[in-house]
């Protein structure tokens, strides 16, 4: 509040044509609770203050109380369409913390379960940025194709968006009989859906017309604020952790990392798009090759991690995203830090939003594909 | 470069620093008044241009406070840790290192958010999640009054 | 006093008859007044609840699902369930609005949708204004809206109804212009401005066909321009949901919001209508020069029939324009129409005056 006064009765900070306006923290192009204060003069957008921190519900605090197996329960809900890389991420930092080797089976069966996530969670940044560009029919699109992955997770791990499917060690369930069929039938019938996706609203004249050139976000600035993910992707930021500090299955597969060097808001929809062809081709290469084995490794029932710093990144749909554990060699961690994607991809909205239309902005902010609770934590 | 020519060249170029390998990357722990420079060195330096901070993360020990930045080289593809401490726990401050690395400027808030940790230079230090008066969550002497962890 | 499905204009002028013999000259005029009143009033309340049924049907079967299913047999209750839902809700108005112009706001957009709808020809007989300048008028007032429009944003003191009025203003303004011109072309072609002589001059062929490439071309135009003077999709950014919440109707709540609801629909239905009688030949039947059995065979059906099947047939267009395109951003919206449909437009007249000139048509 204190803050909004200063600007408002500061001259020097806002000229008589500006004025400000608060979009957020409810507001439909969000996604959830963030706000930003952006000035505006007409419709163009000079400058915008994100603020955070509507659904902090401070995580990493909690996880100094609890034990490792109950920390991945909580890594669900940071980013919600992620959440089985998350899972993964923690999980992983134990296994290696304690030198653990799971089995051939527990990798591919993460990886799978990895990709049809990242799947799931950019058809539903499809369907979201088709809606914020005023294109509602995508969004039933979208949705129609995820209900199936859903359906599939649902099957396998008992849950259809917080999936708490990792345990360190392995997984918590052996997949279920129906799985490779149903991932088979999905891959079947997604290759035919993908097309579609082109045909509604990539080859679009006015879709195009509010892509390109738009949000331009230029490679240096792209590291320097740490934009991971597709959205660095599409400003030539090779940053694929698959491929760079691979983890998993994923030295195995053969797939490419998608780059794109045009920086604009339409690069940054299209990587997102050719990811949906890599995702589906990586599944394809390992279902049918999941070897029999131990689903997971027996731990002791108090898992305890040496003293020591542990850190392990693995590549969710959003970007890099980061666990920190410091351990004291108690059964719960001395502290945890998560680096989450989307807060250092959303600070960079500034930079690539400045000098645009509100609509822009809007567009801008979807194909960076916020997840608010990822930011909050 | 590999850690272990990493660790030889930052012990080469960085003499007063304690520089170990850990269990994973090179760690790499600077006086408080060294490291505004040394963060400039280690990003312009064309051995090892680390020019992409992934994570700066601050982390309250008994004895001292300390802020963790993992620091990537995009194309030299090799990671390590750079630390410093400060062991002045009612005004910790440390210089920023948002000038360097933009991104640091929203972590750096995050940190004296939840830290309390000051970090000088800083553009624009203000609370980023709490509200003001709050108190440092994840300080070890915090006082979790409405029992939100605790039960 | 026989009842002609096919003809009106002996009801009509039977009931006009009787009013006058029946009553003194003053209290048979205000008979007539009321009576035509409610007649419209009630078709525009059926109509525009039927229309937000169709278009939620329309946009369910784009977007592979059913819509509305529960309330009655296919959900032909829920629009009325939603209309008694929102005379019912509260009237909310922000504390620093503008009083007097926030409640008026709602009036003047709703007050223009039903001036413009008093011209349009629905069957022989069926209209209650028909005079020279018919198309004329109608351009007239269907601009009144945006005056409506325009205190709504202002007066509600809020950011986002203030950008969406003003974008709407923008918007209405400049497309005011080609669906002047286009209709402009037509009306050069048809040599009147009389609704009733523009259809009577598509008996032999509507002027879609019979205008060569000019009318084809004033009839894209007048549809493109047409939507945008709606604020529908894909130039529905006065009230862009996903950046401006809901635009400049944000404040409203209960009936007022329901007269801009309704206010949008029947103006969907007038440009629709507009489209039908000046390009597609009104309630005239579909007639080709000299298939007599064939025009005999479509004259069974009655013209209010063709009528409303040409109209549904626009309104469908315009649905899917809507629930196919993304939005245009605003100054994309300006270029279009200032570099693109005015030029178009203008050479269009030129290209008709000449083919009228040179009398190379049907």
């Amino acid at each position: 509040m204190s803050e909004i006064k200063e600007i408002m009765f500061n001259s020097d900070r806002l000229a008589t044509d500006e004025y400000l306006v608060n979009m957020g923290p409810q507001h439909p192009s969000t996604h959830g609770v963030l706000r930003m204060l952006v000035k505006l003069e007409g419709e163009k957008v000079l400058n915008i203050q994100p603020h955070i921190g509507y659904i902090h519900s401070g995580i990493e605090k909690m996880c100094e109380a609890i034990s490792y197996p109950q920390i991945i329960h909580l890594t669900d809900r940071m980013d919600y369409l992620s959440a089985h890389m998350n899972n993964e991420a923690v999980a992983l930092c134990v296994e290696n913390a304690l030198q653990v080797e799971v089995p051939e089976r527990v990798k591919y069966i993460r990886t799978i379960m990895d990709e049809l996530a990242r799947l799931a969670s950019h058809q539903l940044w499809w369907c979201v940025m088709g809606m914020d560009l005023g294109a509602l029919t995508t969004f039933f699109y979208g949705l129609r194709d995820r209900e199936m992955i859903l359906d599939i997770f649902e099957e396998t791990c008992g849950a259809r968006l917080t999936v708490n499917y990792n345990l360190p060690g392995g997984v918590m369930f052996d997949i279920h009989p129906n799985f490779q069929k149903r991932v088979k039938d999905f891959i079947t019938y997604f290759r035919k859906k993908l097309p579609e996706y082109d045909q509604l609203l990539t080859g679009n004249v006015i879709f195009r017309e509010r892509t390109e050139g738009i949000g331009h976000l230029s490679l240096a600035d792209a590291i320097a604020y740490g934009v991971t993910g597709p959205s660095g992707r599409a400003s030539g930021f090779s940053n694929d952790l698959r491929k760079h500090q691979p983890y998993s299955a994923y030295p195995l597969v053969k797939f490419n990392e998608i780059l794109d060097h045009r920086c604009d808001t339409l690069a940054r929809y299209e990587v997102r798009m050719k990811e949906m062809h890599e995702s589906l081709s990586i599944i394809e290469q390992l279902i049918d090759n999941i070897p029999e084995g131990d689903y997971a490794v027996k731990m002791k029932s108090v898992i305890k991690l040496p003293e020591g710093e542990f850190y392990q990144r693995v590549e969710t749909a959003r970007g890099e995203f980061g666990v920190y554990i410091v351990s004291d060699g108690k059964k719960n961690p001395y502290r945890v830090k998560f680096r989450s994607p989307g807060f250092s991809n959303l600070f960079a909205l500034n930079n690539m939003a400045k000098g645009h239309k509100i609509a822009d902005l809007v567009a801008i902010m979807s194909t960076l594909d916020l997840v608010i609770p990822d930011i909050d934590r | 470069m590999t850690n272990d020519e990493l660790k030889a060249y930052l012990l080469d170029k960085f003499p007063s620093a304690e520089i170990t390998l850990g269990t994973q990357y090179v760690q790499m722990i600077v006086a408080s008044a060294d490291l505004h420079q040394t963060a400039t060195l280690l990003k312009d330096a064309k051995e090892t241009s680390f020019d992409y901070l992934i994570c700066l993360s601050g982390v309250d020990y008994p004895e001292y406070m300390e802020v963790v930045y993992h620091l990537e080289s995009v194309s030299l593809r090799h990671v390590m840790v750079l630390k410093v401490r400060t062991s002045d726990r009612a005004n910790p401050a440390i210089d920023t290192v948002s000038d360097i690395w933009i991104t640091a400027k929203y972590h750096e808030r995050e940190v004296y958010d939840l830290l309390g940790v000051h970090f000088n230079n800083h553009t624009d230090l203000r609370r980023l999640f709490l509200e003001d008066g709050w108190g440092f969550p994840l300080r070890k002497d915090y006082v979790d009054e409405i029992r939100i962890v605790e039960r | 006093m026989g009842f002609n499905f096919y003809d009106f204009t002996a009801l009509t002028h039977n009931i006009h008859v009787g009013l006058v013999e029946g009553f003194s000259p003053f209290m048979a005029t205000t008979l007539e007044w009321v009576i035509v009143g409610t007649a419209y009033l009630l078709f525009v309340a059926l109509f525009g609840l039927l229309l937000v049924y169709a278009e939620r049907k329309v946009c369910a079967a784009f977007q592979q699902r059913l819509g509305p299913m529960r309330v009655g047999y296919w959900g032909l209750l829920q629009t009325i369930a939603d209309f008694i839902k929102l005379l019912m809700k509260e009237l909310i108005m922000p504390r620093k609005a503008d009083r007097f112009l926030y409640n008026l706001a709602p009036f003047i957009v709703i007050i223009a949708s039903f001036l413009a709808i008093a011209v349009i020809p629905f069957a022989p007989g069926l209209q209650s204004l028909d005079f020279d300048i018919g198309l004329f008028y109608l351009t007239s007032v269907s601009s009144v809206g945006v005056i409506g429009i325009l205190l709504a944003g202002w007066s509600s003191n809020n950011k986002y109804s203030l950008i969406g009025a003003m974008r709407s203003g923008a918007q209405i303004l400049s497309y005011e212009l080609s669906v002047s011109l286009s209709l402009l072309t037509m009306i050069v072609f048809a040599g009147s401005m009389q609704f009733s002589t523009i259809v009577e001059g598509q008996r032999d062929g509507w002027y879609l066909f019979t205008g060569h490439i000019p009318s084809l071309v004033a009839f894209i135009v007048f549809l493109i321009a047409g939507t945008a003077e709606t604020n529908r999709g894909p130039f529905d950014l006065a009230e862009a949901e996903s950046e401006l919440t809901a635009g400049f109707h944000t404040e409203y709540s209960g009936i007022k919001f329901a007269f801009f609801f309704l206010a949008e629909y029947i103006n969907l239905f007038i440009i629709s209508a507009v489209a039908a009688t000046v390009f597609l030949g009104g309630w005239m039947p579909l007639h080709f020069g000299h298939l007599e059995a064939f025009n005999h065979a479509m004259d069974v059906i009655p013209p209010l029939v063709w009528f409303f099947l040409k109209v549904f047939g626009v309104i469908f267009i315009i649905m899917w324009f809507k629930w196919t395109f993304p939005r245009l951003r605003v100054d994309q919206i300006l270029t279009l129409e200032w570099k693109y449909l005015l030029p178009i437009n203008l050479i269009n007249i030129l290209l008709m005056a000449f083919i009228v000139l040179t009398k190379f048509h049907f």
